[in-house]
This record gives C-alpha cells, sequence and structure tokens, in this order.
C-alpha cells in the first residue's frame, strides 16, 4: 500500500506544508502564480485584503528567529488574520509540558493554523498528524529537515529573474550538512525542472550521499561555479556545529567564501541569493552581497507574497 | 424582456445599447474599470469605442470574495492592475451580467483599499435580478428575467465578438 502524502487531503489538494519532498509541480507552481497575484497588494496603498478574517494564526517559534518569523507575520496580517506570537523557548515548554500538550491548549483557543518552527527534525509533521482536520499547519524550520516556505520564495526570486526552469544551472554553495535550506531547495529544483543542481562544499560540510538527491558534487568553487546561472549561498551554521567540521572561519573563506572574483566565473547574468542571515567575510564578501547582481532584498520582499500565498491556499482548501 | 425559450439576447446588440447610455456621461475625467474576466472584455470595448485616453484599470475580485471560506482561492488568481490614482476619481465599474451583487459588493471593497474614489458608477451588459443585497446599475444593456437554475455567461470570440449563452447552474461538488 502506497502511503498518503501527509500534506495532501483526500483529493490531493495542500491541507499543511510540511515539506517541499513529494510536492508534485503542479502544487508548487499554483504556490508560485498565487504569490504573484499578491505582490501586486504589497505594492498598494493599503497592503491588506480580507481573505483569513476572523483566522487565527499561532506562530510557534521554538527556536529564535527574526526575518522568518516577521515575514510570517506580516503576511497573515496582510492577509487580515488574527496573528499571536508565541515566544515558546520561555513560556510553558520550559516549565515541561510537552509539545502536543501545547499545540492541544492552543487549539482549544480555536487556532485556525499553527506556523512552526522547531529544532528537532519533524516537529512540524508531528504536529500535523495530531491536529483536527481543519487545523493546516506550516513547517517554518525543523532541524536540518526542511524549510519550505524558504524554498519555494527562493524559487519564486528564481523565476522572477530567469523565467524559465528548463534551462537553468543553479550551485548551491556552503554548508549543505547542517542546512534545511539546501535540502527543500534541491527538492523543489529537481521538481520544477531545473537540469543540473550543483552542491559545492567541503567534505565535512556536505551529508553521506547526498547524490542520491539528483545533484551533481563539487568540492572547488573554480570548477562548481563555472557556467552557473543562480547561485545560492548558505550560512555557515555555528551553532549547529559539533566539533571542529572546519580550521577557521577566515579558511573557509578563503576556499567557499563568494568573491566578486569567484563570481567572474559564473555567468555574467547570474543572480546571486542568500536565505540570511549573512555572515559578511565568512561565506560571502560584502561587495557580492551589495553589489548589483545580489537579489537578497529581493527574496525578503518575495518571502511576504510567497507566505500570503501559502496561507490562503491552505484555507481554501 | 422575459426568456422563457431558451435563446439568448444578441450580446453585440446589447453592448452597442450600452455605448449609447454611457456615451452622454463621458468626460475626460471618467476612469474604467472592469471585473475579471467578462467585465474586462466589456471595459476593453467601451474603452475603444468611447475613444478614452486614461489607462484602463482591471479587477480581479478572487480576494474579497464572501464565499471564500466554503469554496476556498481560484486557482487562477491573477492580479489586479489599476494604473492610475483611484482617489478623487470618477470611476465606471463594468462587469458582464448583474446577478446577486455579491461580485459588486467585492470590487467597491477594494477599489475602496487603492484609496477613496470621488464616485463609482456600474454599467452592466444584463441585469438579470434576483439582488441579494442593495446594488444597483446606473448603466444596463438590458435587463432580463431567467429561468431559475439558469446562468448566463458571456464569451469573446476569437474576433473580439462578444456572444452570450446559456446554460445549467452547475451543483457544488
Amino acid at each position: 500500500m502506497i502511503s498518503r502524502n501527509p500534506q495532501l487531503n483526500r483529493t490531493g489538494e495542500l491541507q499543511h506544508l510540511l515539506t517541499t519532498e513529494g510536492l508534485p509541480a503542479t502544487i508548487l507552481l499554483e504556490i508560485l502564480d498565487t504569490a504573484e497575484s499578491f505582490v501586486g497588494v504589497t505594492e498598494r496603498d493599503v497592503k491588506k485584503i480580507p481573505l483569513l478574517r476572523g483566522k487565527s494564526v499561532f506562530n510557534l517559534f521554538f527556536e529564535p528567529s527574526t526575518r522568518t518569523l516577521t515575514t510570517f507575520e506580516i503576511a497573515a496580517k496582510r492577509l487580515s488574520a488574527d496573528v499571536h506570537n508565541l515566544n515558546v523557548a520561555v513560556s510553558s515548554q520550559s516549565k515541561g509540558e510537552t509539545l502536543l500538550d501545547t499545540v492541544n491548549n492552543l487549539s482549544a483557543m480555536d487556532a485556525d493554523m499553527f506556523v512552526v518552527r522547531h529544532l528537532q527534525s519533524g516537529a512540524a509533521h508531528l504536529i500535523a498528524s495530531h491536529v483536527q482536520p481543519d487545523i493546516h499547519v506550516i513547517n517554518a524550520g525543523d532541524g536540518r529537515h526542511a524549510h519550505p516556505t524558504q524554498a519555494l520564495l527562493d524559487m519564486f526570486t528564481i523565476r522572477r529573474y530567469k523565467q524559465d526552469f528548463r534551462n537553468l544551472r543553479v550551485a548551491i554553495v556552503g554548508d549543505i550538512l547542517h542546512s534545511r535550506v539546501a535540502r527543500s531547495e534541491i527538492h523543489a529544483l529537481t521538481t520544477l525542472g531545473v537540469p543540473e543542481v550543483r552542491v559545492i562544499a567541503p567534505k565535512t560540510l556536505l551529508p553521506a550521499k547526498v547524490e542520491r538527491l539528483g545533484v551533481h558534487v563539487y568540492h572547488d568553487m573554480v570548477k562548481g561555479l563555472k557556467g552557473v546561472d543562480v547561485l545560492m549561498m548558505l550560512r555557515l551554521q555555528n551553532e549547529r556545529m559539533q566539533g571542529a567540521n572546519l580550521p577557521s572561519p577566515e579558511e573557509y573563506f578563503k576556499y567557499y567564501g563568494l568573491t566578486q572574483e569567484k563570481l567572474s566565473l559564473a555567468q555574467p547574468d547570474a543572480i546571486v541569493m542568500h536565505p540570511g542571515p549573512l555572515n559578511r567575510g565568512v561565506e560571502i564578501d560584502s561587495a557580492v552581497a551589495d553589489g548589483k547582481q545580489s537579489v537578497i532584498l529581493s527574496q525578503v520582499t518575495f518571502g511576504i507574497a510567497v507566505r500570503m500565498a501559502v496561507m490562503s491556499i491552505l484555507a481554501g482548501n | 424582456m422575459n426568456i422563457k425559450q431558451l435563446q439568448p439576447p444578441d450580446a453585440e446588440k446589447l453592448f452597442s445599447d450600452l455605448v449609447n447610455k454611457i456615451q452622454p456621461d463621458i468626460n475626460e475625467n471618467i476612469m474604467l474599470v472592469g471585473v475579471r474576466t467578462g467585465g474586462v472584455w466589456l471595459a476593453q470595448r467601451l474603452h475603444q469605442e468611447l475613444c478614452l485616453t486614461h489607462p484602463l484599470g482591471i479587477l480581479d475580485i478572487s480576494f474579497y470574495r464572501d464565499d471564500f471560506d466554503r469554496i476556498g482561492l481560484h486557482p487562477k488568481v491573477k492580479p489586479s492592475e489599476i494604473p492610475f490614482e483611484v482617489t478623487d476619481s470618477h470611476i465606471i465599474l463594468v462587469d458582464d451580467i448583474l446577478y446577486t451583487g455579491r461580485t459588486i459588493r467585492a470590487a467597491i471593497n477594494e477599489l475602496f483599499d487603492y484609496g477613496r474614489p470621488a464616485s463609482i458608477r456600474l454599467a452592466i451588459l444584463v441585469d438579470r435580478g434576483e439582488r441579494e443585497l442593495p446594488i444597483a446599475a446606473q448603466y444596463v444593456g438590458a435587463e432580463l428575467v431567467l429561468p431559475s437554475g439558469k446562468m448566463l455567461n458571456l464569451q469573446q470570440g476569437s474576433d473580439g465578438k462578444l456572444s452570450l449563452s446559456l446554460h445549467d447552474k452547475q451543483l457544488p461538488e
């Protein structure tokens, strides 16, 4: 028996957004197309529409976040939802309440949607499998596993600048091992038909058997960046490093930091992306981060429209 | 007009009647806004026919519908485009069929999120009555009484010609 994708309801519509893995291209494109309409809303005088009026969205962040939490909050408010931000790290959980008890209590307060970030992989799946069928769960990052809205906003940004996925070379550079963003990006890129996805990293920052995800592995930036259309830089995740994966940030920058010189190996019109927060001088040089090929701040802006699209599609299904 | 026999009226004839009714009120301050999809076809034709110079506005009211909770988001929502300053403008809103009035309620709400217009008037190809909200059109191509359970639809051919067709109301799945 084939088990049903836990993100989809019986009619194949999106019920929760937990990971980009296993989502069909039709659903990914539906989200990107819907987000396109929301970009128009964010450019108006009144940046608010009444779609989620009367709905309660709970942001459950068990891990610190600024950009993701804020953009989810802005997205929900622009859809007219009531937004509740719970700083769970300093609330009941630290008093010993289990994750599911926290969720049950919030459901009893008539929650319609949970946006969950957790340091443990699978936390959002666990919540999604326990909530009532009319409650929707969005994974805002779980451990090393997935960060689907970040991947979707990256796909949206790529499509805005490069139009067609089917003739692109995309390189994901840096700490692939600890990166939920990289995993979600790889699934989304391959589903959307990108013919060549490369990962560039030292051996110590690559998960075992990463080739199985359908990517080409490079350990050398000079070879890996040749002819690339899109560069997705990753943050060096010091807080997730256990033991000595790397000699020093300076050493890392020397081999894997993106400088103007290394960028010139890619296509002349290549775009540079980064999910933030930036470690300037570690994975990316300031001149590149602020340079004309950088689309890093567009990613943040598009992130609001993409999260509005995900929330309204879920709420309508 | 009462169409018991299932013969839809000639859309092109109704359109030229509509043009004649709007013509006397047209001046350089008038802005046209069409409601997707049929209303946009009509607004484009009116814009041409009335020789208007201001850019045409387009509304997709999907985000303002009152039945979102029941039917969800339409999968092909397209962006609204209002390429002029709404505040203090005189707007003629254009749609194909006026029925319950709920679409127009949504369209007016959306327009107000762009600004505070000086006035909004409504131009409609066919008013089929059975209103559920207190909304009336100032310019009407024709008033029709339709058999219950029937829907009237506007189409545009590849030559740009408009036509109307009658069919049974789709039952919800």
